[in-house]
């Protein structure tokens, strides 16, 4: 190959017919996972005050743990965001540290979010205490185990990739992977927003 | 460019008009990243502080929930840039279904307490 081929261009997750076609496609995905999680909102916002003895939001919910929460998962938004800038210079060591980067700060919150439940379970309230008590483990663990995969999807191809450079495969992939990674952050901001601080504050 | 084989590694650097549209790039996220900190922030005390209203803290809170979440949209997923239509088409659809979703269901299952 004589001929320049292989130079970065400005969009590499969009190079080639495929990465148009996995961009496009995603974001079909992500309208109906907003669905999904809708669906679950709706649910939890019906029954948020049928607690039925066991202990309610006001009881259990700690805003100082929730907030450092929402704090490290807007940051691991902000890593990839990097990560994807990296990409489109041409550096790969740079993107990858921001990948490693925003999977840290995402087993932080994993990690929270673990004691979170470990807690609230300790304090009485079982998956079938009461009809909130089962909506809001539906809504926040359904957040969780995206969070769970969004975390082994960007490790999976921080190992497969690890020495490859950037390509124009991997590019689409990583860009994927990130835009999945910013939709669970802002599913977590309605999350932050509508069972914590409405559940604290009416 | 027939014949570019998709795993080879790329070379070069970006070209000065991409290295000027990311530095550019990386201010304006991380302007929006301040912001979207700003607003968590505001909505926490807003909430945490006894001083403000019920009746005016709900649909405050959910007012800067929403323009958060339109900037992660816009800014951080770049649903702003150009050739980005079909994207936007789909996003929003799928909000539209969502706000109807949510609605009907607080509506059908709310009224009735369990």
């Amino acid at each position: 190959m004589a001929q320049p081929a292989h130079t970065l261009p400005a969009h590499p997750e969009k190079a080639t017919l495929e990465g148009k076609n996995k961009y496009l496609g995603f974001w079909f995905f992500l309208g109906g996972e907003t669905v999904l999680f809708a669906s679950l909102f709706g649910t939890y916002l019906a029954l948020r005050g049928s607690t039925a003895d066991a202990p309610g939001p006001a009881d259990l919910f700690h805003l100082e743990l929730v907030f450092i929460m929402t704090m490290l998962l807007l940051t691991s938004s902000l890593t990839s965001v990097f990560a994807v800038i990296s990409m489109k210079k041409g550096s790969f060591k740079g993107m990858i540290m921001w990948m490693w980067l925003t999977v840290a700060l995402g087993l932080g919150f994993l990690g929270f979010e673990i004691y979170e439940f470990y807690e609230y379970n300790h304090l009485g309230l079982g998956y079938t205490s009461s009809a909130f008590a089962s909506s809001f483990y539906s809504l926040v663990g359904t957040h969780g185990a995206h969070v769970t995969f969004g975390i082994g999807w960007i490790i999976t191809l921080l190992i497969r990739y690890r020495k490859a450079g950037i390509t124009l495969t991997n590019a689409s992939k990583f860009y994927t992977a990130v835009l999945y990674w910013h939709f669970i952050d802002v599913v977590w901001v309605f999350i932050f927003t509508v069972v914590y601080l409405l559940g604290v504050g009416a | 460019m027939s014949h570019v084989d998709p795993s080879a590694r790329l070379e070069g650097k970006a070209s000065r008009d991409t290295e000027r549209s990311l530095k550019r790039e990386t201010k304006a996220q991380i302007a929006s990243f301040v912001f979207m900190i700003f607003m968590t922030s505001t909505a926490f005390l807003t909430v945490a502080s006894d001083a403000i209203p019920t009746g005016f803290a709900i649909p405050f809170i959910l007012l800067l929930a929403s323009v958060q979440v339109i900037m992660q949209l816009y800014y951080f997923m770049h649903l702003n840039s150009k050739g980005n239509a079909w994207a936007n088409v789909m996003m929003w659809s799928g909000l539209f279904v969502a706000a109807m979703t949510v609605a009907s269901l607080m509506l059908l299952i709310g009224v009735t307490k369990y």
